[in-house]
């Protein structure tokens, strides 16, 4: 896929404009996985309006975000970041081959008390 | 007062204490939860993008029932009470997802969000009222040091869930003083637990988890409380020595005569 028809992919999953965004950083200042992303909230933003889409599907922060909607919520701007990096998710996994979890991964990490709400969250998260 | 009611999948089955616990509390204090004669799971996770359809209509089959039934939607879940109230902000305010899952469901009415969607501790607060449910109390608490966790989803995107003020809220505490116990306010209530990614990268949603009850036993917390099955689990399952944590309508239950305490 072009550059560009990824960024309209990205425009059309999301419904956000990063142009919105006035670079203020309160999305990472509030964001809990900071730490574990290589692109921080307020980078990816920057990262998506710049046409750097490639980059951010081969980054590990589109599966460390939490979608915990702090970035959303202290949005000055509503540009809503969680869903931006939603759809670089998407875009990623629903390439064929791309999942990030497969069923047979899930036996194992499965435990007695293991709730069927964290299994379903992230087969929808890391799967399509 | 009779709402209809959506368990979800995790209240049949690993969570059957919150629901339990929620429908004999509800009983006692003069409100009735009719489960959906037919519901199905909600996905658990919002789906954020746009043009995800089928990942929506489960929530709108329960939305439209309830509407058919002419009541508002209770659920107590904060993972299907996020997903399902949010959808119903789709189905109200975008036209073209509306227009879609209309299409697809062909419902003899096509549902455009008029289902009022409550948490049970909206129920609580502005049906009930934290003052008549304090007047219901047998057993109150008294002495207890009860933690509130939040976590994300009841509160955030707050535009959407409209539950509570996202950095400061109060509902929990105020229920835990409805109960007879005292609220310990700390900082981290409103931080996410880790969620989902417990199952990918279980030491991540340590971490969260360490921060949040080292921060609640700092300010003097005796036990947390939750409406989620999930950051039930990974309060308890990934923390290490951390504190005692219970569903809210447990101690609603206690509290109302219902249940004996945990010793």
């Amino acid at each position: 896929m072009s550059n560009s028809d990824l960024m309209e992919t990205i425009g059309r999953i999301s419904g956000v404009n990063p142009r919105k965004c006035m670079k203020c950083g309160k999305c990472s200042g509030a964001c809990p996985a900071y730490d574990e992303m290589e692109f921080h909230p307020h980078q990816f933003v920057s990262m998506v309006e710049s046409g750097r889409i490639d980059e951010l599907m081969n980054s590990r922060g589109i599966y460390t975000c939490l979608s915990c909607f702090a970035c959303v919520d202290r949005c000055p701007r509503s540009v809503e970041p969680a869903k931006l990096i939603e759809a670089v998710r998407c875009a990623c996994l629903r390439r064929q081959g791309m999942d990030h979890m497969k069923p047979e991964h899930i036996p194992a990490i499965l435990d007695e008390d293991l709730p069927q709400q964290a299994v379903t969250s992230a087969f929808r998260k890391y799967r399509k | 007062m009779t709402f209809s009611y959506f368990p979800g999948c995790t209240l049949k089955t690993k969570g059957k204490e919150l629901d339990r616990c929620g429908r004999e509390s509800a009983e006692a204090l003069g409100f009735e939860l009719q489960e959906l004669a037919q519901w199905q799971c909600c996905g658990a996770v919002y789906p954020m993008a746009r043009d995800e359809i089928a990942t929506r209509l489960s929530s709108v089959r329960a939305l439209a029932a309830a509407r058919d039934e002419g009541r508002e939607l209770v659920t107590l879940c904060s993972a299907c009470h996020h997903v399902i109230k949010r959808v119903n902000g789709d189905m109200k305010r975008d036209p073209e997802i509306r227009d879609k899952v209309n299409r697809y469901l062909q419902l003899e009415k096509p549902y455009a969000g008029e289902t009022n969607v409550l948490h049970y501790l909206e129920v609580l607060r502005d049906r009930v009222g934290f003052d008549e449910v304090a007047k219901k109390v047998t057993h109150p608490l008294t002495g207890r040091k009860i933690g509130a966790y939040y976590g994300c989803l009841l509160l955030r995107p707050s535009k959407e869930l409209g539950f509570d003020d996202p950095e400061n809220p109060r509902i929990l505490e105020d229920f835990i003083r409805a109960i007879g116990a005292e609220p310990v306010v700390y900082g981290m209530r409103n931080e996410c637990c880790g969620g989902y990614t417990t199952i990918e990268n279980r030491d991540y949603a340590k971490k969260n988890v360490a921060k949040i009850m080292a921060n609640a036993k700092a300010c003097g917390a005796e036990a947390l409380i939750t409406a989620c099955p999930l950051c039930m689990y990974n309060l308890k399952e990934n923390s290490e020595d951390g504190l005692p944590v219970y569903y809210f309508t447990e101690l609603l239950a206690e509290a109302l005569g219902l249940k004996e305490a945990d010793a």
